[in-house]
């Protein structure tokens, strides 16, 4: 554990990474007690440019609302959506890859071809399919998120749980008389945690980028205001106000960004030995 | 001969593959007793580790039957198995893929104790310092984790482990082989001591005639997934009827010159055919110095010689 520390500490851009996520932690955190009133409030003039007015320092779009109140409160959305969308797929995902890596044969004939069956679908597509039919919501969302991205999740939980099969310790514990979920949950699974835990990070950014889309596609939960909502929005005025887009697109590629330098500096750390290459 | 431990019986093991079927084990009958070593040699891929994991019903067997104090257990469910396990232990080869590097020492001896419901936390935590202390690690090692350790003391705690739920029969796997040499005497000694002090008896795998001469009862030589001669230590060192045997034997090393006998020069020559596709009749026959023309006919049965000295060879002379 302290070694792994020391080699991610090691890793410049891994550690910006951190400071950017924490910064966007610290917005969503924040966001009430900045901003206790509704980030949908029209609280000032229209198209207020950023800058101009001390109170709102980011400006406010076509309805007045507060941009700067949209950015913290969809820091939180976003952020969630992402964090819960991920836990989803990570579950499905692991549970079916461990389940046909460890039996093999037909079991994982089966739940590999079920795989295929759902990554055959561009993710983008059918992620506003699943939304469009069960009315966007928060939790439609994250359910059709976490659909769409748990097919890589079980293809790379089956591949290491196939090369850790064959390991002797698991050898060593079906002749002690173990049970199947023991070995898989207590002795296999921690061993294929490492590459689990770098792809979860990166598909936190994936599925926050996700709901961005969906949202400025208008399949945005139409009660919480998400970055991907204010870019839907500020879309209509894009070269009259180009800033009401250009704010919360330059927080989701920071929050993107971040996620993807942890997760590259997560793979170095937990794999040492492919450092350095 | 007191009634065996194990008893092996016409055991067979074949895996399907793309290429064809595989006949890792083809038919292998073999005792043994209480408190016994039986060694088994035989060059890489002729099917030993396949016989002592079969053994260990880590596979169910193609054919044949397993026999575990007199009770069948080659075709038991891995639930019905559990009961038998503890008699049944094993050591495998690779000290460093066979544990589990994200536990340490302790709990990887505590494992076996907690699956077969032994004790509660503190009878175990006795008997895994017992355990270490027999295998002669310290007590602070059970805090640390197996990458901290050299490969001799890994193999220790995979000894500790198999000896965790007191088994009458230990399977070794190639026990040593993945060791440096220097320490090879020393878990090789360990083993006889536990032998000694538990009553433990052994079927010791392994491709080095001269370790399993060392430490063997009765010798069982394999080749291409058949037993070719079984006999005690002595007689098979000093009297090696089977030409594969006296082959192996020559081929060994000799540093005791009381071990030198007058055998038969000459080693086999190429490498071990293709289990997918073995030879008719005696599958030694293509490497064999005394083959002759018959013996592509009819694959030779495993015969007495004399009193515990059984050959598959009939070009060797019977009683």
């Amino acid at each position: 554990m302290q070694d792994f520390l020391r080699r991610f500490a090691r890793n410049q851009a891994a550690i910006v990474g951190v400071v950017i996520l924490l910064v966007v932690i610290a917005l969503a955190l924040l966001a009430p007690v900045l901003y206790p009133d509704s980030p949908w409030d029209m609280v000032t003039e229209p198209f207020l440019a950023p800058g101009a007015d001390r109170a709102h320092p980011l400006g406010s779009d076509m309805m007045g609302r507060d941009l700067a109140a949209g950015i913290f409160h969809g820091a939180r959305v976003s952020l969630m959506i992402g964090i819960v969308a991920t836990l989803v797929a990570l579950a499905v995902g692991v549970t079916i890859g461990a389940i046909a890596g460890y039996y093999g044969g037909w079991v994982d004939n089966v739940l590999m071809r079920v795989t295929e069956l759902f990554q055959t679908i561009p993710a983008f597509i059918f992620a506003i399919v699943l939304v469009s039919i069960f009315q966007p919501s928060v939790t439609s969302i994250v359910l059709a998120i976490g659909t769409v991205s748990w097919p890589p999740v079980a293809r790379l939980t089956r591949s290491e749980f196939l090369t850790l099969r064959s390991r002797e310790f698991v050898q060593a514990c079906i002749t002690i008389g173990m049970g199947d979920l023991r070995i898989i949950v207590l002795h296999v699974l921690p061993n294929a945690l490492a590459p689990i835990i770098v792809t979860g990070s990166l598909m936190v950014a994936t599925a926050i980028l996700t709901e961005a889309g969906l949202a400025f596609l208008g399949l945005g939960d139409p009660n919480v205001m998400s970055w991907g909502t204010i870019i839907g929005a500020g879309r209509d005025v894009l070269r009259t106000a180009a800033y009401v887009t250009a704010i919360p697109g330059i927080a989701i590629l920071l929050t993107v960004l971040a996620l993807n330098l942890v997760g590259e500096g997560l793979n170095d750390a937990l794999n040492p030995k492919l450092k350095n290459r | 001969m007191a009634s065996p431990i194990l008893s092996l019986a016409e055991l067979a093991m074949h895996f399907p593959t793309p290429a064809g079927l595989v006949r890792a084990v083809d038919g292998v009958s073999i005792d043994i007793a209480p408190g016994e070593t039986v060694g088994l040699v035989g060059e890489s891929g002729c099917g030993k580790s396949t016989l002592g994991k079969t053994s260990m019903r880590l596979t169910r067997p193609t054919a044949g039957s397993i026999r575990l104090e007199g009770h069948e257990i080659s075709d038991l469910s891995r639930s019905a198995l559990r009961p038998w396990r503890s008699k049944l232990q094993m050591i495998f080869q690779d000290p460093y893929a066979s544990l589990n590097p994200r536990l340490t020492v302790g709990r990887t001896l505590e494992e076996p104790l907690i699956v077969h419901g032994r004790g509660n936390a503190a009878e175990r935590r006795d008997r895994v310092r017992w355990l270490a202390d027999k295998v002669g690690l310290r007590p602070e090692a059970l805090q640390r984790h197996p990458h901290e350790f050299s490969g001799g003391q890994r193999q220790r705690i995979g000894i500790a482990r198999a000896l965790a739920l007191e088994p009458k029969l230990v399977i070794c796997d190639e026990p040593v082989s993945a060791l440096d040499v220097s320490v090879r005497a020393q878990v090789i000694n360990l083993l006889m001591d536990l032998k000694r002090d538990l009553g433990l008896a052994y079927l010791f795998i392994s491709h080095d005639l001269s370790v399993v001469e060392h430490v063997s009862d009765r010798i069982a030589v394999m080749y291409l997934g058949k037993l070719v001669e079984i006999a005690d230590r002595h007689t098979l060192w000093t009297r090696p009827q089977h030409p594969y045997t006296q082959a192996l034997i020559a081929a060994v090393p000799v540093a005791d010159p009381s071990h030198a006998t007058d055998r038969r020069p000459g080693l086999v020559e190429g490498d071990l055919p293709s289990p997918l596709d073995p030879p008719s009749g005696c599958r030694f026959r293509t490497r064999c110095p005394i083959a002759v023309a018959q013996c592509a006919e009819r694959e030779p049965p495993l015969r007495p010689l004399a009193s515990g000295h059984f050959v598959a060879c009939d070009r060797v002379a019977g009683t």
